[in-house]
């Protein structure tokens, strides 16, 4: 089982978060929702391994319960 | 006093007055089974086969209208096809391998079932219900010929039953008045909303679906539609939320829209009602009569235990679960061909009676299986939340440029039967280099064997298969026979029977259940071994 990597990947921080930001815009709050759906499919499906995305899935999930 | 609760299809077994309505004391019966759908009718075939005297009740005297299963499986076609009545199925049968999958007036993509070759049977047919029902009541007739000792009692309606312990004691209603009858074992096969379970007071907890689904079946005189299994998400014509366009035997189409929840059942099954949404989706110019309609919700649930002692459910009785992937009845045949010989073996005396509780263990297991898989189905169908709806459609929206997302497609994952990893009746998996799909616990599938096949020499009774191998003709254990089928690559023209049976091996020896399944494999021959297996193989270790 791969071990979901928490240490800092990105070649390039900056240019992924304002790619990221820049998808978005001129689309409804609805429109968005979809924009990130397809995205996190597309994301998940490079990545593959079921255990990974479910770390994934329950780390971002925990933060919705703690509230923070 | 007698009122039906529906419309026959057929009328097979009309009322005729039992010789124990007239006796001063409850007669006794080795078996009785309740309920003349398919798993009660199966129930009693398999039984009567075996010799052993079964009384079936029925509070109707045939099959309801109305074809509510149309897909039926492969391994269905095998069980029956051991019981004597696979032929008649697969020839009245559509053979379908195709499906597409719209989403509104999009074609997302299609698949092709890709059926293996080298099986006597198809992936699916379709077939209509009663058609299933009867050919199963015709085999039974078939076998009352033969002496079967089978007595099938219409119009026979159990009102009450009480749990002695060792038997129980059955109150039946019949035109000519009540009477009682008295039984060592009772299978309950009374459907879904099983009146025997609610004598118990048993449970039966699962999930509701809210929604409800409009099934119409059309004959129709237009050829223009394929053999295929349509599927829409969300379709451009607006008839439902989703809809499904399937061909059966006769000309007559399936179709199935979902609705909605919130639903006047009686508006929406007026007939100009249902022809507004199936114009909508054919178009004004098409043809067509209603041979059937109706409306349904499901629930996914399953009792807690399926053995009560002397009282066992099997098929809807014990499980349900939504029609998206034909589990229904197809698992509940599975049902039949578990408790079976399990049952033939207590009743001769050669098992003890906790052999039955394997019958909960794996049957258990098999609804769990199929309660997952039709669950996904369903939430992926019918997605609830917004933002569940919303990944559904990026899923439907992705997949109809890439086929990453296609495998996520979920308008149903069809049944297939299931494989007993882990429990307690299999033994050990000695064979090295065997595949994976023949380890124990499996159904053994089929392969080319001379003018047949391979399946047509399991099943029944215990099987000692040896592959390139020497093994005794005939072995007892503890009363048990175990009956030699020895097999040699020269008779294995196709390969098939190497590929599914030896993986890298030369040579192999299974033991096999009547059902077909395997209960373990070895690279050779160990009497030793070949006992103890048996042994564990009928709950006696
Ligand atoms: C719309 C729809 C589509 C489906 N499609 C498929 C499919 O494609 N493939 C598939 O495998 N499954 C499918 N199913 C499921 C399938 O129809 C059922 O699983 C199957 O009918 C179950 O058979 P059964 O014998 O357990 O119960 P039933 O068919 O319900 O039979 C129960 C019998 O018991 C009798 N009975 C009840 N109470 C008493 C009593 N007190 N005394 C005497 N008799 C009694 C009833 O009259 C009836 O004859 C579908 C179901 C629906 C609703």
């Amino acid at each position: 089982m791969a071990e979901l990597n928490l240490s800092p990947n990105l070649t390039e921080p900056d240019e992924f978060y304002a790619a990221l930001i820049e998808s978005h815009t001129g689309l409804t709050e609805e429109e968005s929702m979809a924009q990130n759906a397809r995205l996190i499919l597309l994301l998940a499906n490079h990545i593959g391994d079921c255990d990974t995305l479910k770390q994934a899935i329950t780390l971002a999930r925990a933060q919705a319960d703690e509230g923070s | 006093m007698f009122q039906d609760r529906y419309t026959l299809a057929f009328k097979l077994y009309p009322y005729a007055k039992s010789a124990d309505q007239d006796a001063d004391t409850p007669v006794r019966h080795p078996v009785v089974v309740v309920g003349g759908g398919p798993i009660g009718l199966a129930t009693a075939l398999d039984l009567g086969r075996q010799g052993i005297p079964v009384v079936l009740l029925d509070d109707h005297e045939g099959v309801g209208v109305g074809s509510r299963a149309i897909c039926f499986s492969k391994r269905t076609l095998e069980i029956a096809d051991r019981y004597g009545c696979g032929a008649p199925m697969l020839d009245k049968g559509v053979v379908w391998n195709v499906g597409k999958v719209f989403h509104d007036d999009r074609q997302v993509y299609d698949f092709n079932l890709l059926p293996e070759d080298g099986h006597r049977n198809p992936a699916f047919i379709n077939l209509q219900q009663p058609y299933f029902e009867r050919f199963l009541f015709e085999q039974i007739v078939a076998e009352q010929e033969n002496g079967a000792p089978i007595d099938i009692r219409g119009k026979n309606r159990v009102d009450a039953m009480t749990d002695q312990g060792d038997h129980v004691t059955l109150n039946i209603t019949t035109p000519d008045g009540p009477y009682t009858i008295t039984a060592d074992w009772l299978i309950a096969c009374d459907g879904a909303s099983s009146p025997l379970r609610a004598m118990m007071g048993l449970d039966f907890d699962g999930r509701v679906f809210q929604d409800s689904f409009l099934i119409a079946d059309i004959r129709m005189t237009s050829k223009s539609f394929p053999t295929e299994r349509w599927f829409w998400f969300e379709p451009w014509f607006k008839s439902g939320a989703s809809t499904l366009l399937h061909k059966q035997p006769d000309d007559v189409w399936r179709i199935d829209f979902q609705i909605g929840w919130d639903v006047d059942r009686k508006e929406e099954l007026k007939e100009d009602n249902i022809r507004a949404r199936i114009d909508a989706m054919l178009g004004d110019d098409v043809e067509y009569d209603i041979v059937w309609s109706s409306i349904y919700t499901f629930q996914c649930r399953r009792m807690k235990e399926f053995r009560h002692g002397r009282v066992i459910f099997a098929g809807d009785a014990a499980h349900q679960v939504s029609p998206f992937g034909a589990r229904g009845a197809n698992s509940g045949m599975q049902d039949v061909d578990n408790l079976g010989w399990k049952l033939g073996l207590v009743l001769n005396g050669t098992a003890p009676e906790t052999l039955l509780d394997s019958y909960h263990e794996e049957r258990s297991y098999g609804a769990d299986e199929n309660i997952l898989n039709s669950t996904r189905s369903t939430d992926f169908i019918t997605p609830k939340s917004k933002i569940s709806h919303i990944f559904r459609n990026a899923v439907l929206d992705l997949a109809e440029h890439h086929a990453f997302a296609r495998p996520i497609v979920n308008s149903g994952r069809l049944s297939l039967p299931c494989t007993y990893d882990g429990l307690s009746l299999n033994g050990a998996d000695d064979l090295t280099g065997g595949p994976a799909r023949t380890r124990p616990g499996s159904p053994c599938p089929d392969a080319p064997l001379g003018d047949g096949f391979l399946l047509d020499h399991l099943g029944n009774d215990f099987v000692l298969l040896a592959i390139n191998a020497d093994v005794p003709a005939q072995i007892t254990e503890d009363g048990i026979p175990i009956r030699r089928v020895a097999l040699a690559t020269p008779e294995d023209a196709t390969g098939a029977l190497a590929e599914r049976y030896l993986g890298t091996a030369t040579a192999a020896v299974y033991l096999i259940r009547p059902d077909q399944h395997v209960v373990a494999r070895w690279d050779g021959f160990d009497e030793t071994a070949v006992r103890r297996a048996l042994r564990t193989a009928c709950g006696k270790d």
